[in-house]
């Protein structure tokens, strides 16, 4: 309303109204994830076989599922560093209720996914109500749900689960294999619940002025408890594929997957301070850290040398932001 | 049309405001002036509910809306242009005019929570066009405005949806003469529409511009509260700085 002036009145012709996020996507991402593609092909024959590609593919679906959450959580400026403990709690419970309980085998989906809602459930309320910060409440539940996953399991893994669950790790319908389908199902699902909904649009928002979020009436607490929520859905989701995948209930499953998922998010371009993200850039994010680990393990690299390589990817691509955003200002 | 009475407000031991009392009628515009740290802010987020109040009662069109939810206030009818704004600045200007309030879809008479993005940015456009302001783009972030365009942003967001009570906390802070000049009728054209403005503001040549009576705030109380025209700015001043 300042700049009174008749002149240029108010904004632009329209053109297509269109969800924007913007700077959210950011090529860099695909550069890399192009690069690291090309060094792989050139230093791995095998890297370009069919059986090779499904494998990254397989490895992208659970780090994936686990950094579409990261993207609502990191984008509302929260983190979430219990999902690789969750992940393992709700895939013992699956595996408890088809295998140990004998309950039908299509019980453990919602058991686990469930397990997961409720223990992200448990996050959102410290951080909301207990006003104490995320980082310390979901690193306290990295511990109580790993803890729990060994106490009922008694450190053992559960064996013997029912083959239609087998099938949802080990199935390949038309080539694919099932966890990858989830995977892009879930991505779309979040893809438009992320950028059309108002949950979406809200969630980003808290991420980038909480305060005044709530001066303009968005529920804020419950805001975040939701998006908890979905963080522990989606481990509880990981999780059952996990086990169905290597048919079997390991409460030691997922160690260090949050370190996974964060990086996936933060290199597809979620603000680590919050208020940007987009799921795409996380499905980017995911492959980058699913090509990486596939590449390693081609090229007979130690498996210690993943969790360095992932370690200083993060650390890369938090300061390469910082520096382009330096650069800007 | 607002009236406050006896607020009392406490952050732990620190006394910020000790029992304040006032009222604002229909197309009226009361100024509230103070020194920094009068508690004038606070008040102000008491009224929005952003703050809860320790003591006292805030009344709209005389039903009580102490302790109601910011969401629920601004329903109500109450706005506020907050000090610093309160914008999201990595979403658009039209993500942040409806922030809180997006319109979404219906389907068969059920919300679906997506949001209307055409109608969004149809009525953002509108309401950039009916204030003058001047904005390369409703689909522009914020953060890469200028200070006095995020400023309209507020004020835009602020008049969307038909205020009855529009609060300015320092609302020209940030503003070059020209534009001050331009919220200073904007604020007049409101009291003519019969809504009721809060106004805060140190520049007290604005204030007895626009404003139909000066409530002066010190150390959490209400120290005066006179008609502009019964009125001058040496005893204005005077009420401010503690003369009298
Ligand atoms: N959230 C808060 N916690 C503690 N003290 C606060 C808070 N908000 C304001 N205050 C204190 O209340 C007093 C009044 O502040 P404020 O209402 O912002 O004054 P004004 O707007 O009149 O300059 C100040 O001393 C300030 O430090
Ligand atoms: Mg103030």
């Amino acid at each position: 309303m300042p700049n009174t002036e008749a002149a240029s009145s108010g904004a632009s012709p329209a053109s297509a109204a269109v969800p924007r996020n913007k700077g959210a996507l950011r090529v860099e991402s695909l550069i890399v994830l192009a690069i690291l593609v090309a060094v792989m092909a050139f230093a791995s024959p095998y890297f370009f076989t069919v059986p090779n590609i499904l494998n990254v593919v397989l490895a992208t679906s659970t780090i994936g599922i686990l950094a579409l959450g990261a993207t609502f959580v990191i984008g509302s400026a929260g983190i979430d560093l219990s999902v690789g403990s969750i992940l393992a709690f709700a895939g013992v419970i699956g595996a408890l209720v088809a295998s140990t309980l004998g309950l039908p085998w299509w019980l453990a989906i919602p058991a686990a996914v469930l397990a997961g809602a409720f223990a992200g459930w448990i996050n959102g309320l410290v951080i909301t109500y207990g006003n104490v910060p995320a980082f310390v409440v979901t690193l306290g539940m990295m511990g109580v749900a790993r803890g729990v996953a060994l106490l009922i399991t008694d450190g053992q893994a559960i064996y013997g689960l029912p083959a239609p669950l087998i099938w949802l790790g080990q199935g390949r319908p038309f080539g694919i294999p099932v966890p990858a389908l989830v995977f892009i199902v879930v991505a779309i699902i979040l893809h438009f619940v992320l950028s059309y909904t108002r949950f979406g649009r809200h969630t980003l928002i808290i991420g980038d002025n909480e305060r005044g979020a709530r001066a303009m009436g968005v529920p804020v607490r419950s805001l975040r408890i939701k998006i908890y929520i979905l963080s522990g859905m989606m481990a509880g989701l990981a999780g059952l594929l996990t086990t169905a995948r290597v048919n079997a209930g390991d409460p030691t499953a997922g160690m260090t997957f949050e370190l996974s998922a964060i990086t996936a998010a933060i290199i597809g371009g979620t603000n680590l301070f919050g208020g940007r993200a987009t799921i795409l850039g996380t499905v980017i994010g995911a492959l980058i850290m699913g090509v990486l680990q596939n590449g390693l393990n081609l090229l007979a690299i130690p498996s210690f040398w993943q969790q360095i390589s992932i370690g200083v990817v993060l650390v890369a691509a938090v300061w390469l932001d910082q520096f382009a955003k330096r650069g800007r200002e | 049309m607002l009236q406050i009475n006896d607020i009392k407000k406490n952050f732990g031991p620190i006394e910020v405001l000790r029992g304040v009392t006032f009222s604002v009628d229909a197309g009226e515009c009361i100024a509230v002036v103070g020194d920094n740290g009068a508690g004038k802010s606070t008040l102000m987020k008491i009224i929005t509910g952003v703050y809860k109040a320790s003591d006292g009662a805030v009344m709209l069109a005389d039903k009580e809306i102490t302790g109601t939810e910011p969401g629920e206030i601004r329903e109500l009818g109450v706005e506020m242009i907050y000090q610093n704004l309160e914008l999201a600045s990595q979403q658009d200007v039209t993500a942040n005019i409806f922030l809180g309030r997006e319109p979404t879809m219906r389907f068969m008479g059920w919300d679906t929570g997506v949001i209307d993005f055409k109608s969004a940015r149809t009525q953002a456009q509108e309401m950039i066009r009916q204030l003058g302001a001047r904005l390369p783009s409703v689909d522009i972030q914020v953060g890469n405005l200028s200070g006095g365009q995020q400023q309209s942003v507020a004020i835009a967001r602020a008049l969307t949806f038909s205020p009855k009570v529009v609060i300015m906390d320092e609302p020209t802070a940030a503003l070059a003469v020209r534009e001050i000049q331009h919220v200073l009728d904007l604020i007049k054209e409101l009291k003519s529409r019969g809504i009721a403005v809060i106004l805060i503001s140190h520049r007290l040549t604005d204030v007895f511009e626009v404003a139909d009576r000066i409530v002066a705030l010190r150390q959490g109380v209400v120290i005066a509260d006179e008609r502009t025209g019964e009125t001058t700015m040496q005893d204005v001043v005077a009420h401010i700085v503690g003369a009298h």
